[in-house]
């Protein structure tokens, strides 16, 4: 990627950001108070270039032989210069000339520059990529150079340093032009016109222009701003205006020659450049990010998970003791804050308690708030959201509590979280071996021969073939599913007692699918820790865990062993998320059966049962919050419980499904050695 | 600084704040995987940014020749003035070769460049080539010290301020820091450098005000191109670092429980600092250009009052050679940058073919 290109980048990031809207900019500008303020100060300079000379044009010339080179007087605001006339005048005065030869020199850029800017998108593609080659040659060059270089030929005058500075600003107008008319060539509609045979000068008038004006228009204010500063150089440099006339480069110019003696002489005018340019670029300013709006809004990120959840009374299958739990999770709240005090509340009241080695699932669907709760546990919930705990414990200690050095180290080497692998869960800059290493050297104090050394052994132990090449290599140099095992292996850098899989397979095909499920399951056999497998796939979490939670709209509705939600759960909503997993007996004439209506967002949960609305079996009663009563072996926060297997589901028996169990698989090698499991494969 | 102005017009209408932090990662994305960068696509990366470095310096060349042809009425006269002798007027018209065809002129234009003969200037009668050699090393100085005291500063300071305003934090500090670098990075280097004398040579004679005379007369002139570029880098600093410390694999990071230092200057600090680097050679191109006027308003011993008064004088020789020295070095630099960051980033030179 050349600097050239990088330069282009930018230009095409601000169009394609600006979006190509039109029409009412003005009216839009003025909406806001930052453009109103830059609307006024552009209009007091209009104002000042219109009238500015006729009121004040005689008096700026008077000499006042009695003060010259006076400093600030009663009479004269800013003093006066070397013949004694008055520099507030002069600099009032000058106005015109500056704003209209830097406008001047825009609307030069701005021709040449559109016109450059358009033959690529009209012209034959030889002299389209010789046009666009000179383009990108020069629009690396600083406008300024440019600006001196073409001074040399058009010679030190107003008209030739305005000339010079329009032919410098170019360059970045054509790469602008050619990057927003690359964009809508490609539409329908100018093809449709070239079908029909219209020229191509009319495709440019017509089609093209009109389509990208705004962003343009924004550009060229952009660009005065830029071309009054550096008019100002060049008048400053003696380039441009020559005496007797004077814009406000001329007058910084001669005044600072008397800087020792009135100082205000070169700080007013140059008081008057940066005031001015700073509102032509604020009006530019507040343009773009008016023009980009829409296509922002449209784009706001999703809220995150919603969700919503009574209190459990208390745990379910006979809440083994304090000391048997790695996790004990009471009153879970997720809020984000939506602005004037609002918020939005997609996690509500989750109380989640694992025991010593027990696999624990959470399935909903997105936006049920299962992976907020999960990333509550491990404290990686990101910042505006605000996380309420009535008390958390981790392996006895009060995670709720602020961090200390000793127990960062602690969660370090005893909780390990697995993400889903979209690749960018690695640091595409640093190698992967590395980025294990990096938990011994931090935690366990090894040194780095001695990680990395590990790092390669647990590479190893996830079935990474060549692991002493991989640990060198970086992540994109791996493939998705090794990338996976490789984020189990940095899980096995300590000894973890709690494994948090956050959808882990969600992204891989189905092979790759069940090897990591096997390895997760491995793992839990060698090292005897817990685990909190979030999913939405009933399959891979019937496969994998010892119970199940069931969350819906930010609250747990169900708690439930794994055999007694294979043979039938409680709540209407988990037998709608069973009956809804296809099988190889589904009848593929008909469509695949789905639940009904849509989860609610977490503005809009309703007052008592969340599912009510989509819910076959809802009464009166579901206005009223259901709380989780205990129920057989589980518990269920359901009015109308129901009973009996979810009839056409044939994940009915858990050996369709191999389970291992920590408590039940025998510690091995961390690389499992038990049969294939037959997880039901989903192709995604 | 044009430059900052390119990429603020891409990073300002960003709605969701995200930099070129976010296209890395996604670029990165589309590669497939296991596969190692080759010799060959480097190769032929080089071959092509050598061609392209060759093709833009001729036309450069050009554009440097035909400048004093270009020039409306016979330039000549213009340099000499219309008191001079017809016989100095055709001495000279034949010692620049203005009684050759144009071809010819160009061919000797190019035979005396290869050979180092830059011509003598008309003004001054000495040969340019030496005047060059005198001026250019104190400008490069100016602008390489310059150049760095940018990134030392703008570096650290985006990444801190990145930092302290995630995620929404602190938005008394962020709007402060925003609007201070938004209103000094709009004040042209000329202004900053009079602003500066005013307040540092002449109300409290702290520096010297003008001239090269030991490292406190570096002062002024380097805070006077650097302030602005200072303010405006260190912005894009924090809008890279920010969108970097929104990716997932700063959550990874975190869930190691590593030192909140070590999240920062480890895992998010190389990330932001691959798109700042790029626009390094943007900056010190823009430094060159902006030491014109500084060293004119501090009387700088360096090119940029000799290109400005050779302009004046009409002393095409020297503007010739001025113009392909200034414009050699931006491309020179462009040049290198790209090497580098071919070099840092192999997936870019890959990505290009």
């Amino acid at each position: 990627m050349s600097t050239t290109d990088i330069a282009e980048k930018m230009v095409d990031r601000a169009a394609a950001r600006a979006g190509t809207g039109r029409g009412g900019l003005l009216r839009r500008l003025a909406t806001s108070p930052l453009g109103m303020a830059a609307l006024l100060v552009d209009l007091l300079l209009l104002l000042l270039v219109v009238f500015g000379p006729m009121i004040w044009g005689a008096a700026a010339e008077e000499f006042d032989v009695d003060n010259m080179n006076s400093p600030p007087t009663d009479g004269h605001l800013f003093g006066t210069d070397s013949l004694g006339r008055d520099i507030l005048l002069r600099v009032l005065v000058a106005t015109r000339l500056s704003i209209g030869l830097a406008l001047g020199a825009t609307a030069i850029g701005a021709v040449i520059g559109l016109l450059l800017g358009a033959i690529p998108a009209v012209a034959g593609p030889r002299v389209g990529r010789a046009v666009v080659a000179v383009v990108n040659v020069a629009v690396a060059f600083p406008g300024l150079l440019l600006a001196l270089f073409f001074a040399s030929i058009f010679g030190a005058s107003p008209s030739g340093a305005m000339l010079a500075l329009g032919v410098a600003f170019a360059p970045g107008f054509a790469r602008l032009t050619q990057t927003l008319t690359a964009g809508v060539v490609g539409r329908d509609y100018v093809s449709a016109a070239r079908v029909i045979g219209v020229g191509r000068l009319r495709i440019i008038g017509r089609h093209l222009l009109p389509n990208v004006a705004d962003t343009l228009v924004v550009n060229i204010s952009l660009s005065a701003g830029g071309a009054l500063l550096a008019f100002a150089g060049l008048s400053f440099l003696g380039l441009g205006v020559q005496a007797p006339s004077y814009d406000w480069g001329r007058m910084l110019f001669d005044g600072l020659d008397g800087i020792y003696v009135n100082p205000a002489a070169a700080l007013a005018p140059g008081l008057a450049i940066v005031l001015a340019g700073l509102a032509l670029n604020l009006t530019g300013e507040v343009g773009a990010q008016l023009v980009g709006r829409r296509v922002g809004s449209a784009r706001l990120p999703a809220k995150p998970a919603t969700g919503a959840a009574t209190s459990v009374a208390d745990g379910p299958d006979g809440s083994p003791g304090a000391d048997d739990l790695v996790l004990d999770l009471r009153g879970l709240t997720v809020s984000f804050p939506r602005g004037r005090g609002e918020k939005s509340v997609p996690v509500r009241g989750v109380d989640l308690r694992i025991a010593r080695g027990e696999a624990v699932g959470i399935l909903g669907e997105s936006g049920s708030g299962k992976s907020l709760t999960a990333m509550s546990v491990a404290r990686l919930v990101p910042d505006p959201a605000r996380v309420d705990v009535q008390s958390l414990t981790f392996e006895g200690r009060d995670l709720s509590a602020n961090t200390s050095r000793e127990l960062r180290r602690m969660l370090g080497t005893t909780m390990s979280v697995v993400f889903q692998d979209l690749m960018s869960s690695f640091n595409p800059v640093m190698k992967v071996g590395r980025q294990l290493a990096e938990v011994a050297t931090e935690h366990q104090g090894i040194g780095r021969r001695a990680a990395l050394d590990r790092a390669i052994g647990r590479l190893r132990s996830v079935s990474i073939s060549r692991a002493e090449q991989r640990a060198l290599q970086y992540p994109h140099e791996l493939s998705g599913g090794m990338r996976q095992r490789a984020m189990i292996a940095m899980g096995l850098m300590g000894s973890p007692t709690l494994l948090i899989a956050d959808e882990p397979t969600t992204a891989l095909d189905a092979t790759v699918q069940r090897r990591v499920l096997q390895l997760i399951a491995g793992v839990r056999a060698a090292e005897q820790s817990a685990l909190l497998l979030i999913s939405h796939d009933v399959a891979v979490v019937a496969a994998m865990c010892d119970r199940i939670l069931v969350m819906y709209a930010g609250r747990v509705v169900e708690d439930i062993p794994v055999d007694d939600l294979l043979a039938g759960p409680r709540h209407p909503y988990s037998r709608a998320l069973l009956a809804a997993v296809p099988t190889i007996q589904t009848d593929r004439s008909q469509s695949l059966r789905t639940i009904e209506g849509r989860p609610p967002q977490p503005a809009d949960y309703p007052i008592g049962c969340a599912f009510a609305e989509r819910c076959a079996f809802a009464s009166e009663k579901c206005q009223q919050d259901p709380v989780l009563e205990p129920i057989d072996n589980g518990s269920v926060a359901c009015w109308h419980p129901q009973q009996g297997p979810v009839p056409g589901v044939v994940i009915d028996s858990p050996a369709v499904v191999s389970r291992q169990r920590a408590t039940t698989a025998t510690a091995g090698p961390v690389m499992p050695s038990h049969e294939p499991s037959r997880t039901r494969e989903r192709g995604r | 600084m044009e430059f900052v102005r390119r990429y603020e017009t891409g990073a300002g209408w960003c709605p969701d704040n995200r930099g070129m932090a976010q296209q890395t990662a996604s670029t990165a994305v589309e590669q497939s995987p296991s596969e190692r960068p080759q010799r060959s696509p480097w190769l032929g990366f080089l071959l092509r940014r050598t061609v392209r470095l060759v093709v833009s310096l001729f036309a450069l060349i050009t554009f440097a020749f035909l400048i004093i042809h270009l020039v409306p009425g016979d330039p000549v006269r213009k340099a000499l003035g219309l008191n001079a002798s017809p016989e100095l007027v055709s001495s000279i018209r034949a010692e620049l070769g203005f009684d050759l065809p144009l071809w010819q002129q160009y061919l000797k234009y190019l035979g005396d460049l290869f050979s180092g003969n830059l011509g003598v200037s008309l003004a001054s009668r000495l040969p340019v080539g030496e005047t060059i050699g005198n001026l250019l090393p104190n400008t490069l100085l100016l602008a390489v010290i310059a150049f760095v005291v940018v990134m030392v500063i703008a570096v650290p300071l985006g990444m801190l301020m990145a930092v302290l305003t995630q995620n929404g934090r602190r938005r008394g500090v962020e709007l402060s820091f925003t609007t201070v670098s938004i209103v000094v990075s709009a004040i042209p280097e000329f202004l900053l450098a009079v602003g500066l004398v005013y307040l540092f040579a002449v109300t409290n004679p702290w520096f010297p005000i003008a001239g090269m005379d030991g490292p406190a007369s570096f002062v002024l002139p380097v805070a006077a191109l650097a302030l602005g570029p200072i303010a405006a880098m260190s912005r894009i600093v924090r809008v890279e670092a920010l969108a970097v410390l929104g990716l997932d694999f700063i959550r990874t990071a975190r869930a190691k429980r590593l030192p909140a230092w070590r999240i920062y200057l480890r895992h998010a600090l190389p990330n932001a600092l691959t798109a700042t680097l790029t626009l390094s050679g943007l900056l010190l191109s823009g430094l060159v250009a902006g030491t014109v006027l500084v060293e004119t308003i501090f009387a700088w011993p360096g090119l940029g009052p000799s290109l400005v008064s050779s302009i004046l004088d009409n002393d095409y020789p020297l503007v010739q050679a001025i113009v392909l020295v200034y414009g050699g070095l931006v491309l020179l630099i462009n040049f290198v940058v790209d090497i580098l960051l071919g070099l840092a980033d192999p997936r870019s030179t890959i990505k290009e073919t």
